[in-house]
């Protein structure tokens, strides 16, 4: 019996320091924020100002993750916007939660 | 990334009605990705703005970090409830663990594009090295989270008293250790509902995603890809994989940090 010869047939491109550079740059780019937040969870006092930095920075997080990491923005633009533009729902659901947990703490406390 | 060099030749009189047409340029396999991970966004949205929702209509713990205590009358503060680490008994860190697990999730995030970079070059080896490194990460971080959860079931040695109201419907007072879904020692009984019912569905899409990667990398290191001509599953799995680290994002602000 012959043993499969498991070897690729496909042409195999050389690798793009450039590109494995970027993706480098990126991940950095998320730990700092991510040690920023760390830092600030200790260093600032709990409030509005700090709740809404570590959303921004969560936002922007998460920029770079659909971005770079999941190529989001090299998609023809119809499939990015069909990603996007559902998302302002979301908004709205933010709102009205809020709103919702304000009002039943009035209620009760 | 379309293959698709062969489209169908059709005459400009047919205009783009008559098919033929890709607006999206994507295979069908990754736009149906794309589009079940934005209902999974809507879905972990709604956990995560619940948790937002619950969270304000409980009053905020106004005194000192240092004279802190749980008590189902405020909202515990994160860093004092997650603040122990394996194999270290009592030593107060906190959010230390957490972090590791961060580090732990953005760095086989970043394996992975390196994996998916590797497969738009049709490179084996490389496909196969980072899909492995992957791999370890996703199962280090469920590990971890298998820990996190343990401790935080089984809670504190010293415990909290607290008053409640039990399965029978009767108002108790006793000492509570760790959590269960009816009471805790940390907060009131929807901080620990919140954190099993999200980090647990989070928990439950990585330990998916661990499981589509191993069938990844191992289609990959047996030649199924080279054999298929692409190596665009790399790339859908992937796509899974950063939605799992995007949501860990969220849920780590939400959970630890606020």
């Amino acid at each position: 019996m012959q043993i499969q010869e498991n070897k690729s047939t496909l042409n195999v491109i050389p690798r793009d320091n450039e590109k494995i550079k970027k993706i480098w740059k990126t991940a950095g780019i998320l730990l700092a924020i991510t040690v920023v937040e760390f830092i600030m969870a200790f260093t600032m006092d709990r409030g509005i100002l700090l709740y809404f930095l570590f959303m921004a920075l969560t936002v922007w997080k998460a920029k770079y993750i659909m971005m770079e990491f999941m190529h989001l923005g090299e998609e023809a633009k119809p499939l990015f916007y069909s990603i996007i533009v559902p998302l302002i729902f979301l908004v709205w659901l933010v709102i009205a939660l809020m709103k919702e947990g304000s009002d039943i703490f009035m209620l009760r406390w | 990334m379309s293959a698709h060099s062969t489209a169908i030749e059709v005459s400009s009189k047919r205009g783009i009605w008559g098919g033929g047409n890709e607006p999206f340029k994507a295979s069908y396999g990754k736009l149906m990705m794309w589009f079940f991970l934005l209902s999974d966004i809507f879905t972990f949205a709604a956990f995560l703005i619940t948790y937002i929702s619950i969270r304000v209509s409980y009053p905020a713990y106004e005194g000192s970090l240092e004279s802190f205590a749980g008590s189902n009358e405020y909202w515990p503060v994160p860093e004092l409830v997650f603040e122990a680490l394996p194999f270290v008994h009592g030593l107060h860190a906190p959010l230390i663990f957490v972090g590791i697990m961060t580090f732990i999730l953005i760095s086989s995030s970043v394996t992975m594009v390196l994996a998916v970079e590797a497969g738009h070059r049709n490179d084996r080896d490389d496909v196969v090295k980072w899909m492995l490194w992957t791999l370890l990460g996703g199962i280090t971080f469920l590990s971890c989270q298998a820990w996190e959860w343990n401790h935080f079931i089984h809670g504190t040695d010293t415990g909290t008293v607290m008053t409640y109201v039990n399965n029978l419907n009767q108002v108790v007072t006793e000492t509570i250790y760790g959590a269960n879904l009816t009471v805790n020692e940390y907060g009131p009984a929807s901080f620990a509902n919140l954190f099993f019912f999200i980090t647990g569905f989070h928990g439950f899409h990585v330990t998916i995603g661990v499981f589509l990667l191993f069938l990844c990398f191992y289609q990959a290191a047996v030649g199924v890809y080279d054999r298929r001509g692409h190596y665009e599953m790399v790339e859908k799995i992937g796509l899974y994989w950063h939605f799992v680290d995007l949501v860990w994002v969220f849920v780590f602000t939400l959970f630890y940090l606020i």
